[in-house]
C-alpha cells in the first residue's frame, strides 16, 4: 500500500477523488489551501484509492497522510 | 482620539501601533489563536483573543470585533488592508455604536466596491477607462456581441472582484464562451454577485496608482505615484516611487485624473486609485482602493509624511495636514520588496518558524516585519512576513543599497522569496526601469530556460 502524503499545512479545499477510483500519475486528488493560495495535490504514481483520510475544511499538516491506494 | 482599537494582523497592525504610540493614542489589538504570541500582542496596549485561526472565525467576525470595540470604549477602529477593511456593511456598524471607522463613508467604499459602478461614476468625471461594457452581461450572446465591438483580447470580470481575484483574459470567442459561466459561479461563491462585465485587455501595460487624501473639509490631494508592476500571479512584488520611465507631463495627468476621481466621490481619508497605462503612457482608470495600501511607506518615504497619523487626524475630523498641494514635494527615490515565505521558484507558500533573520540594516532603510526570530508563519494568513522599504537619492542609488542588503540578507526556518530578489535586482529588465507587468514571469521564463541550456 503507498500513501500520499501533504505537502505543506493547509486545509482541504477540494476532495477530488472518491475510494474506490482508479487514478493516473499526476492526476489532482485533492487542492489544499493555504496561505491564501490554492495547491494541487498529485498523484505520485497510477493506482486505485483505498482510503482518504482527510475531507473537505480539514486541516493538516505536512506530512499527514492525505489518501492510501491499494 | 485617545484610543484605537486595530482589526488586523501582523506588520499592519505593528506599523499602525507605532504611529499611535508616537501621538499618545492607546492601543486595542486583536488576535486569532494562531497569532497568540506574535509582536504586534505584546506591542499593542491591550490585546484580546478574538477567536480560532482561520479568518472567517477570527478576524473577519466583524460583530464581535465591534462588540469588543464598544466593551473597551474606543473611539475608533482602523481596518488596516485586506479582512474588513473595504466592508462597507462593518464601517456602517460601527459608526452606528459611535465608534469612527478609520476610513471612506460606507456609500464611497460601496460605489467603488462596485466595478461597473465605478467605471460609470469615472466616465461622468472625465477619468478615461479601459474600453469595455457600462452594463452587467446576462448571458454568453451578449458577451460574444460586446465582444467583437471591443475587440479581442478581452479581461472578463466580475464587477463585485478585485486584487487580482476573479479575472481572466479571453483571447478570442472560443475561450469567452469557455470561461463566461465559471467566472460567472466563481464570482458569485467568492463575492456574492455573478454580475460580469468585460473590458479590453492592454497589451504590455504597467500597473500605476495615485495616492489621494481627502479630510472631511473638502480638501483633497494627491501623494505622488506609485508603479507597482513587478508582481506574480497578479500580485505586487516590488513597487517603486517615483515610476520609473514616466514622462513628466505624463506625471501630471495622471494625479489630476487621480483627483478628479477622488472628487468625484467626495474621498475622505487614504485612497488609491489604480491606473493601467500602455507603452505610450495613456493611462486607464482600473480600479479605486479605499483604504491604505500594502506599499505606503514608499511614498512615506518620498514625501516625508507619516500616512497612518494622517489617516488618524482626518478621521479625528481635522483638515489634512498639508492641504496646499503645491507645498507637498517629492524627494529621491524609494522601492519596497514584499518578502514572501514562499518557494522562490514555484511560488508555493512555505509556511514554518522563523529560526533567524538577518538584515543589514543601515539609514534610509525600513524594514515592516510582522514576525521575529522564532514566531511561527502559519498557513492561514497571507504569505507576507515582512516588507523592506529603501530609500535614496535617486533610483540607481536606491536599487545599489537594495543589492547590497539582499545581498546579505538571510531568514531561515521557511522558505523566502530573497533569493529572487538578489538575482532580479542584477537584471537589466528591471534596473532600465522599463518593464510592464510581465517582467517577472518573463525574467523567470528566461532563467529556466539559462538552466536547461
Amino acid at each position: 500500500m503507498k500513501n500520499l502524503e501533504s505537502s505543506m499545512a493547509g486545509t482541504v479545499f477540494t476532495v477530488n477523488v472518491a475510494v474506490g477510483e482508479e487514478v493516473s500519475a499526476g492526476q489532482v486528488v485533492m487542492v489544499l489551501e493555504s496561505m491564501k493560495m490554492e495547491i494541487p495535490i498529485e498523484a505520485e504514481t497510477a493506482g486505485k484509492i483505498a482510503t482518504i483520510n482527510a475531507h473537505e475544511g480539514d486541516f493538516v499538516n505536512e506530512g499527514d497522510v492525505l489518501v492510501t491506494f491499494e | 482620539m485617545k484610543k484605537v482599537l486595530i482589526a488586523n494582523r501582523g506588520e499592519i497592525a505593528r506599523r499602525i501601533i507605532k504611529t499611535c504610540k508616537r501621538l499618545n493614542i492607546e492601543t486595542v489589538a486583536i488576535f486569532s489563536e494562531a497569532d497568540k504570541d506574535l509582536p504586534y500582542v505584546k506591542e499593542a496596549d491591550y490585546a484580546f483573543l478574538i477567536g480560532p485561526s482561520q479568518v472567517q472565525q477570527s478576524y473577519l467576525k466583524a460583530d464581535d470585533i465591534i462588540a469588543l470595540a464598544k466593551r473597551e470604549k474606543v473611539d475608533a477602529i482602523h481596518p488596516g488592508y485586506g479582512f474588513l477593511s473595504e466592508n462597507a456593511e462593518f464601517a456602517r456598524k460601527a459608526e452606528a455604536e459611535g465608534i469612527t471607522f478609520i476610513g471612506p463613508k460606507p456609500e464611497t467604499m460601496e460605489k467603488m466596491g462596485d466595478k461597473i459602478e465605478s467605471r460609470i461614476t469615472m466616465i461622468n468625471a472625465n477619468v478615461p477607462v479601459v474600453p469595455g461594457t457600462e452594463e452587467g452581461l446576462a448571458t454568453v450572446e451578449d458577451a460574444i456581441l460586446a465582444a467583437s465591438s471591443i475587440g479581442y483580447p478581452i479581461m472578463l470580470k466580475a464587477s463585485a472582484g478585485g486584487g487580482g481575484i476573479g479575472m481572466i483574459r479571453c483571447d478570442d470567442e472560443t475561450t469567452l464562451v469557455k470561461h463566461f459561466e465559471s467566472i460567472k459561479t466563481r464570482a458569485k461563491s467568492y463575492f456574492g454577485s455573478d454580475v460580469v462585465f468585460l473590458e479590453k485587455f492592454i497589451d504590455s501595460s504597467r500597473h500605476i496608482e495615485v495616492q489621494i487624501f481627502g479630510d472631511k473639509h473638502g480638501n483633497i490631494v494627491h501623494l505622488f505615484e506609485r508603479n507597482c508592476s513587478v508582481q506574480r500571479r497578479n500580485q505586487k512584488v516590488i513597487e517603486e516611487a517615483p515610476s520609473p520611465n514616466f514622462p513628466q507631463e505624463a506625471r501630471e495627468k495622471l494625479w489630476e485624473a487621480a483627483v478628479n476621481a477622488a472628487k468625484a466621490v467626495d474621498y475622505i481619508n487614504a485612497g488609491t486609485v489604480e491606473f493601467i497605462v500602455d507603452h505610450n503612457h495613456q493611462f486607464y482608470f482600473l480600479e479605486m482602493n479605499t483604504r491604505l495600501q500594502v506599499e505606503h511607506p514608499i511614498t512615506e518615504a518620498i514625501t516625508g509624511f507619516d500616512l497612518v497619523e494622517w489617516q488618524l487626524k482626518v478621521a479625528a475630523g481635522e483638515e489634512l495636514p498639508v492641504k496646499d498641494q503645491s507645498s507637498i514635494k517629492s524627494h529621491g527615490h524609494a522601492i519596497e520588496f514584499r518578502i514572501y515565505a514562499e518557494d522562490p521558484k514555484t511560488f508555493f507558500p512555505s509556511p514554518g518558524t522563523i529560526a533567524s533573520q538577518s538584515w543589514e540594516t543601515e539609514e534610509d532603510i525600513r524594514i515592516d516585519s510582522g514576525y521575529e526570530k522564532g514566531d511561527k508563519v502559519t498557513p492561514f494568513y497571507d504569505p507576507m512576513i515582512s516588507k523592506v522599504i529603501i530609500h535614496g537619492e535617486n533610483r540607481k542609488l536606491a536599487i545599489e543599497s537594495a543589492q547590497k542588503v539582499f545581498s546579505s540578507a538571510k531568514i531561515e526556518g521557511v522558505k523566502t522569496n530573497i533569493p529572487l530578489f538578489q538575482q532580479f535586482l542584477k537584471d537589466e529588465s528591471f534596473t532600465s526601469g522599463e518593464y510592464s507587468t510581465s517582467v517577472l514571469g518573463e525574467w523567470m521564463q528566461r532563467q529556466r530556460e539559462e538552466v536547461s541550456k
